[in-house]
């Protein structure tokens, strides 16, 4: 009897996935073995795509293009990441043990609200050589003028800081909403004991935080490696490839050299680093297993 | 709850028998044979309304044939496109341009004109010299010319005439590559530090540059269409082995590291922004908030340089003549036909309509672009000049004997593109020296064609 009913209850279950699941099939299932087929053809969107083997694949790791545009999506993900982890959690952690404000934290918010565009746009006046308002503020204080998107050296980290302004306060809210889940008990003794803030927040909040911490980490490591909309508005991968990141390559070449085979294999290679970057953070990690348990 | 299924089982049909409607629409056009519509497709959002005129007289012409215009921006028209082809859902007719075209006539998507140019007796030399020839390839007619545009010198007026500059001192300037000529003189005239002192005063301060003399373009592909190509092409530069067509680009030849060397120059003496200084905003921008004096433009910029969103007046000079002349580029639009249309004789009417004095002269009268027959050109110039607007240097270089060259139409257009720019940009960044650059580009782009 009981066997039956559970069975029922799955079956139900199935059901209730189906939708999701036509909607993964269609959308991400068949265009990814698609894409994997696409990565073995010469296909050119005007073509009949016919197989050519690894060439593709052998081609890439000879294009010095592909590995300068790893390169420099390696560096902005350090850049981004760094900075936006080290910022969010810094805000969480004052969130957390200041105020539970809900203006502060909408406040928070609004920056990711605003559409990638837009925002680049935005940072793109702002950041201007000639026209914008961060070189005027330099040039009163007699600096200047520094080309944040038009100089090879800053053009990275200035992407970096656009997007780590965009993404800080969502970050650090769902850090706070992990430290939520941390026993107040634990810091009110640590406190009779005399420990201070920073201690707590090394020795209670940081560890006690891990599984969130991992997937957050996780999570903004993909969408790190992704880093597309922001250089597609402001620097176009420019100056001399600088900005090429890898999601601008594929682009590139997908839409623009309607190379699709070869940009298809460009984004398998970028699955499986991704694939193995996650791997190798999850262990790190351990962020299935909660210390709290 | 057995209504609600029922109600959305009725409304979900209801969906799909909408949707099998929206797509026989097109099939029921075919068939019936007498009403047919027309897509079309364009990217230039000043010139749409002037073609939407143009559709309107042909539909009153021809009662069963309509046209959709659809108009997309430039960086996505490409892609949008070419995913149309691709799946085999292209418009009827659209727009081409001398580097795109050419991976559409390799795939085989463009209709041959050549028959019914010859069956209708299209008169090809009522066109601008040489924009009819761009679109051939092997006896085979790819298009019918639809504008054309050259170049020309665009200053601020203003900025110049304190300097004791005016339209006299700009008309007949010189250009080499060693000292400039007089073009450089007037650049460097034109130049203005924080303390009101010009380029050519000892006391020239170029670190502080407030209004740079000239404004060069480095997001230019591989023609410099905007610049270091008319430079180069004065000192006899030729991309190609032959163009169109050609297999075999030039790029090493040493004439034209000479120019880009020259542009370092003008940035190296505080003339020019420094490429990792430069703005990410475009050239008009900067010459609307006065931090340019000088630039070089298309007359298809005319109405922003002179039109009513123009925050400080502007004027049009001539390009400096160089040591074989005054050069500048002239580049041609066309109309195409999609070969896999259902509709061939009804676009080509379309299409002959497009490139006829009809259509050419309602678009010369809105003054927007110069139309590729000749008689509608001067239209257009006198639709400019009622509008207080000269634009008398456009239409000189393009008349002028050997005033103009043609941008290269080869294969790989885009591959070439993005390689030459980036040997220029880092040439001009100082990373490489020019010669090593364009070298090295030239025989990436070369070995494409292998």
């Amino acid at each position: 009897m009981r066997a039956t009913k559970r069975r029922d209850d799955r079956r139900a279950a199935w059901w209730f996935l189906l939708p999701v699941l036509v909607g993964f099939t269609v959308f991400y299932g068949y265009p990814a073995v698609r894409g994997l087929w696409y990565s073995v053809t010469d296909y050119t969107m005007l073509n009949t795509p016919s197989y050519v083997g690894a060439e593709n694949y052998t081609e890439l790791m000879r294009d010095s293009e592909f590995w300068h545009s790893l390169l420099v999506t390696g560096w902005y993900v350090l850049l981004n990441i760094g900075s936006q982890t080290i910022l969010a959690l810094g805000l969480a952690a004052l969130m957390h043990r200041l105020t539970r404000s809900v203006v502060l934290r909408a406040t928070l918010l609004l920056p990711w609200l605003v559409p990638n565009v837009t925002i680049g746009l935005l940072w793109m006046w702002l950041l201007d050589t000639n026209l914008g308002f961060l070189n005027h503020l330099l040039g009163t204080l007699g600096l200047g003028p520094v080309g944040f998107l038009s100089d090879a050296t800053w053009a990275m980290p200035s992407i970096a800081a656009i997007n780590t302004w965009a993404y800080t306060g969502y970050t650090a809210l769902l850090l706070y909403a992990g430290m939520l889940q941390i026993p107040q008990h634990l810091y009110e003794s640590a406190a009779i004991d005399g420990a201070n803030e920073f201690r707590m927040f090394r020795r209670i909040t940081l560890p006690l935080l891990r599984p969130v911490l991992a997937l957050v980490l996780v999570v903004s490591l993909i969408g790190s490696f992704q880093i597309f909309d922001t250089i597609a508005v402001t620097t176009k991968g420019d100056p001399v490839g600088a900005t090429r990141a890898i999601y601008y390559f594929i682009y590139e070449e997908a839409f623009r050299f309607f190379h699709l085979g070869y940009a298809a294999a460009a984004a398998i290679c970028l699955a499986l680093i991704l694939g193995v970057l996650t791997v190798i953070q999850m262990r790190l990690l351990r962020a299935s297993r909660s210390d709290l348990a | 709850m057995i209504r609600r299924s029922r109600a959305g089982a009725a409304l979900l049909s209801l969906a799909v028998v909408a949707g099998l409607a929206a797509c026989s629409k097109s099939g029921d056009d075919a068939s019936s044979g007498d009403a047919v519509t027309l897509d079309y497709w364009l990217w230039d959002d000043n010139q749409k309304a002037s073609y939407q005129a143009c559709a309107d007289a042909f539909h009153a012409d021809n009662p069963n044939i309509t046209i959709k215009i659809t108009q997309s921006a430039w960086d996505q028209y490409w892609q949008n496109l070419t995913t149309q082809v691709a799946a085999g859902e292209a418009p009827d007719v659209w727009t081409n341009q001398g580097s795109y075209y050419p991976q559409f006539v390799t795939s085989g998507q463009i209709l041959d004109l050549q028959p019914y140019v010859k069956a209708d007796n299209v008169d090809l030399s009522q066109y601008q010299a040489g924009l009819a020839e761009l679109f051939e390839k092997d006896g085979k007619r790819y298009g019918l010319p639809k504008d054309w545009d050259t170049m020309a010198v665009v200053y601020n007026t203003d900025l110049l005439k304190a300097q004791g500059l005016d339209a006299a001192a700009l008309k007949d300037l010189t250009w080499n590559p060693t000292d400039g000529g007089t073009f450089e003189q007037a650049i460097a005239k034109a130049t203005v530090d924080a303390n009101g002192k010009n380029g050519l005063d000892p006391a020239f301060d170029k670190g502080k540059v407030k209004t740079f003399g000239f404004l060069p373009e480095w997001k230019d592909g591989s023609q410099g269409q905007n610049g270091w190509g008319n430079f180069a092409a004065m000192l006899g530069f030729t991309y190609l082995d032959k163009n169109p067509w050609g297999t075999q680009y030039k790029y090493d030849d040493p004439r034209l590291a000479q120019v880009i060397d020259w542009y370092k120059g003008l940035i190296a003496k505080g003339y020019s922004p420094a490429l990792d200084q430069k703005s990410t905003l475009a050239n008009d921008a900067l010459m609307n908030a006065g931090k340019g004096a000088m630039t070089i433009t298309g007359s298809w910029m005319i109405n922003s340089y002179l039109g009513d969103s123009a925050k400080v007046k502007f004027a049009f000079a001539p390009l400096p003549a160089g040591p074989q002349g005054r050069k500048s580029a002239i580049n041609g639009l066309s109309d195409a036909i999609w070969s896999g249309t259902e509709h061939k004789d009804e676009a080509w009417k379309w299409v002959k309509f497009l490139a006829s004095t009809d259509c050419q002269d309602i678009v010369a009268n809105n003054a927007v672009v110069f139309p590729a027959i000749k008689t509608a050109s001067e239209k257009a110039l006198a639709a400019h000049e009622s509008k207080g607007r000269d634009v008398q240097p456009f239409i000189d270089e393009a008349t002028a004997p050997g005033g103009t060259f043609f941008l290269p139409i080869t294969d790989k257009g885009s591959e070439v593109s993005q390689i030459v720019q980036d040997a220029i940009q880092s040439a001009v960044l100082g990373q490489t020296d020019s010669a090593t650059a364009l070298k090295k580009a030239n025989e990436q782009v070369n070995a494409l064609f292998k």
